[in-house]
């Protein structure tokens, strides 16, 4: 078993605690786990990414090579692209559709979705109103996390636990929060599989 | 065995602990920033009350390092590749006076320049000051080397230089800790002299330092972490050091590799197994993350040997941090074409946080300009050099910490003027205060905008030396006070900052003009720490 996952982000929007979610469920199951992110000066409002590797056997390196990743799971829909050649032609792009609009040429992206969608499984969601609706706006990223679990070999219940463990610290209600907005997400994609 | 997900450089940390170090010393600085601020935030570091405060730059840190190792204890300092340069002077001189507790230096490099002006290779410091480099492969070797350094760096009886890359300082995987030792006792150098480098003693001991280089060579050698790999392929031989052998190993996901290869974490290089390489091989391929170090040491410079290629031949690319795909080209694996990034996708560079004091004072800060013309605005590190690029377009240098004063008060020496300077307040203390001083002295016409967001914020923000202390440090230095001009900046005070600025440039002598303002950011981190302890308090 491996996954191999480009996380994609705006530094600030917190693709960290995502990884840390997966981290924590990975280190339950014994599970072999790399993940390079970015610090410092890309962090004040640049593009930030993560590579993220889990597997049942020994892992290399730090850095996904070209077109071996399973996943890109971006919480942010400009960023998703940015990581696009690390893709594996077999592999899936899961992203938000809130954009983060922070430089003056934000393009639009419609007709650039609607071409990649002819060649890769690509799953696009409102994740900032999901997590409204599910009553933590806060939430967003775990409905990220849960509508790209289908694409990733860990069982929903492990990375349920994963969660529980990041925010624990937290009180009972936010892990709960954070769970529900996790299940919501998986239920979307799974609705779209 | 119990695994704790950790980041390279927190890998460090934890060793450094573990192996009883009774204090870290550092300066901020990306990718090295983590290894102090996870020894902070230790249990067991708070408990031993381990000294672990920020100092004002590197060769602070460096020397308070070595005057903790002078009473026996065991001492890390952590800096960024960019700060050794800072602490070169005590970092050179310390290897000839050797050390008493053990004592290591951790430097991250900053390989592809993520957040750097530079990627120099520690590794040629190292060399340069003839003492053992420790390169790890992987968190868990960041761990154990480091664990084991300060033993090692105790008997060697120099300090030990623990090299990381970005790309480990930044990754986080499962470590296995180790035992937890206990602090060393204070204990005094048995000879009194040995940090006194009076030529007449310099001189001796800089004959003990050439002297031990065979020794620590043959300590290479015998090193656990200097490995040879069989492999049945001869037409190759490669030497991968630190980190990249990780990146060759990913082409080989089984172990397979079907190419001898020596693997490198622990210097003065091995030399009997690259000799043993060098007689098996055809031809060796060396690949090292940053500068061609072994590279050169292994090229024919007559051209009558082995061949040998890397970086130098064009194989691996000269600049840069390596990747998995470097080495499966190196190897003439043919990838198969990846998805196009499409046209459409536009960059998204850093820039200053939304309520950031610093765009204020630029916005102010161009409207002179725009009268007095461009090219002007000497500026160094910080989050402020964000200004250099749109929609501000401010500044015109960024070279090193402290370097806006310095070179601002040269180009007034030649004539420029007005010339301003734009620096931090954590960027003053670190390396400023000295130039200041060169201005007063001359009575040189600058105008100094010292932008004062009360913590050192790029990396983070840390606590800041120059906190509370700014206008009292300048006019100490001998700054005339009227001309230590103070604003807030604030769109609501535009008029008014770029009035202080009009009436510092008539004034011909040094000016410093303070834009006080806390970062948003670190405002923001401290609500959340003051949360997060009120409900630990709670509890």
């Amino acid at each position: 078993m491996k996954t191999d996952i480009i996380l994609a982000g705006v530094g600030g929007q917190g693709i960290l605690s995502i990884a840390a979610s997966l981290g924590a469920a990975a280190l339950n199951e014994n599970y072999y786990l790399k993940q390079a992110e970015t610090h410092g000066m890309s962090q004040r409002g640049g593009a930030v990414v993560s590579h993220l590797r889990i597997a049942d056997h020994p892992i290399y390196s730090d850095l996904i090579p070209t077109g071996q990743a399973d996943l890109i799971l971006s919480v942010e829909p400009m960023e998703s692209l940015r990581y696009l050649p690390y893709l594996s032609p077999q592999g899936s792009l899961v992203t938000n559709t809130a954009g983060f609009v922070n430089i003056s040429n934000y393009p639009d992206l419609e007709n650039t979705f609607d071409e990649l969608s002819k060649k890769i499984n690509i799953i696009r969601i409102d994740a900032d109103q999901i997590a409204k609706e599910t009553g933590n706006p806060k939430a967003s990223n775990m409905v990220m996390l849960g509508a790209a679990s289908p694409f990733i070999a860990i069982h929903e219940e492990i990375i349920i636990k994963g969660i529980e463990t990041i925010f624990k610290a937290k009180g009972e209600k936010i892990v709960e929060m954070n769970v529900e907005a996790f299940k919501a997400g998986r239920a979307f994609s799974l609705n779209k599989c | 065995m119990q695994r704790n997900l950790l980041l390279g450089v927190e890998a460090i940390g934890q060793a450094a602990i573990d192996a009883g170090i009774s204090g870290v010393y550092a300066y901020p600085g990306t990718p090295s920033t983590e290894i102090t601020e996870y020894i902070q935030n230790n249990r067991l570091a708070r408990e031993r009350n381990i000294h672990r405060e920020w100092s004002a730059n590197e060769k602070t840190a460096l020397e308070a390092a070595l005057g903790m190792s002078y009473a026996g204890k065991r001492t890390m300092a952590c800096m960024k590749h960019v700060g050794l340069n800072v602490a070169a002077d005590v970092f050179m001189n310390m290897a000839i006076t050797g050390i008493n507790g053990g004592l290591v230096v951790a430097v991250a490099d900053d390989p592809s320049q993520h957040s750097s002006q530079n990627e120099q290779d520690s590794r040629f410091y190292g060399k340069f000051a003839m003492i053992p480099v420790f390169e790890p492969s992987n968190q868990q070797e960041a761990y154990d080397m480091t664990y084991e350094a300060f033993a090692f760096s105790e008997k060697a009886g120099l300090p030990v230089m623990m090299r990381i890359p970005t790309r480990l300082a930044h990754s986080r995987s499962g470590v296995v800790q180790k035992m937890v030792q206990t602090e060393n006792p204070l204990k005094m150098p048995e000879n009194l002299m040995q940090f006194m480098l009076l030529p007449v003693y310099g001189r001796k001991y800089y004959q003990n330092l050439l002297d031990k280089q065979d020794w620590l060579a043959e300590l290479s050698e015998e090193s656990a972490y200097n490995q040879y790999f069989e492999g049945k392929e001869k037409s190759l031989g490669i030497v991968c050091c630190g980190i990249t052998y990780n990146y060759l190993m990913e082409n080989y996901p089984n172990g397979n590799c079907p190419y001898p290869v020596v693997k490198i974490a622990h210097y003065p290089v091995p030399q009997k197994l690259l000799q043993k390489l060098e007689n098996e091989c055809d031809e060796l391929l060396v690949v090292e993350e940053g500068y061609p170090l072994v590279e050169e040491l292994l090229t024919d410079f007559f051209g009558k040997g082995t061949k040998v290629s890397g970086r130098l031949d064009g194989t691996l690319p000269r600049r840069g941090e390596l990747n998995p795909d470097h080495l499966a080209k190196a190897l003439g694996r043919e990838l198969e074409e990846p998805l196009q990034i499409p046209d459409t996708l536009v960059g998204r560079p850093p820039s200053l946080c939304a309520g950031c004091g610093h765009q204020d004072t630029y916005e102010a800060l161009n409207e002179v300009i725009a009268e007095v013309g461009n090219g002007r605005v000497f500026s160094d590190i910080g989050c402020y050099t964000l200004g250099a690029l749109p929609p501000y377009n401010t500044i015109n240098t960024c070279v090193d910490m402290g370097a806006s004063i310095t070179m601002a008060k040269g180009a007034a020496d030649a004539g420029l003027s007005p010339v301003f300077a734009v620096i931090g307040d954590s960027t003053f203390t670190h390396s400023g205060i000295t130039g200041l001083l060169d201005c007063v002295v001359e009575k040189s016409n600058v105008n100094i905008l010292i932008v004062d967001n009360e913590t050192v914020a790029m990396t983070g923000g840390q606590d800041s030396s120059a906190k509370g202390r700014i206008e009292k440090i300048c006019e100490g230095v001998g700054v005339a006070p009227e001309h230590i001009r103070l604003f807030v900046p604030l769109k609501k005070n535009h008029d008014e900052i770029v009035k202080i600025i009009r009436e510092e440039i008539a004034y011909n002598g040094v000016s410093v003009i303070i834009g006080r303002r806390e970062c948003v950011q670190r405002i923001a981190k401290m609500k959340r720490l003051h949360k997060k302890e009120a409900a630990k308090n709670g509890q």
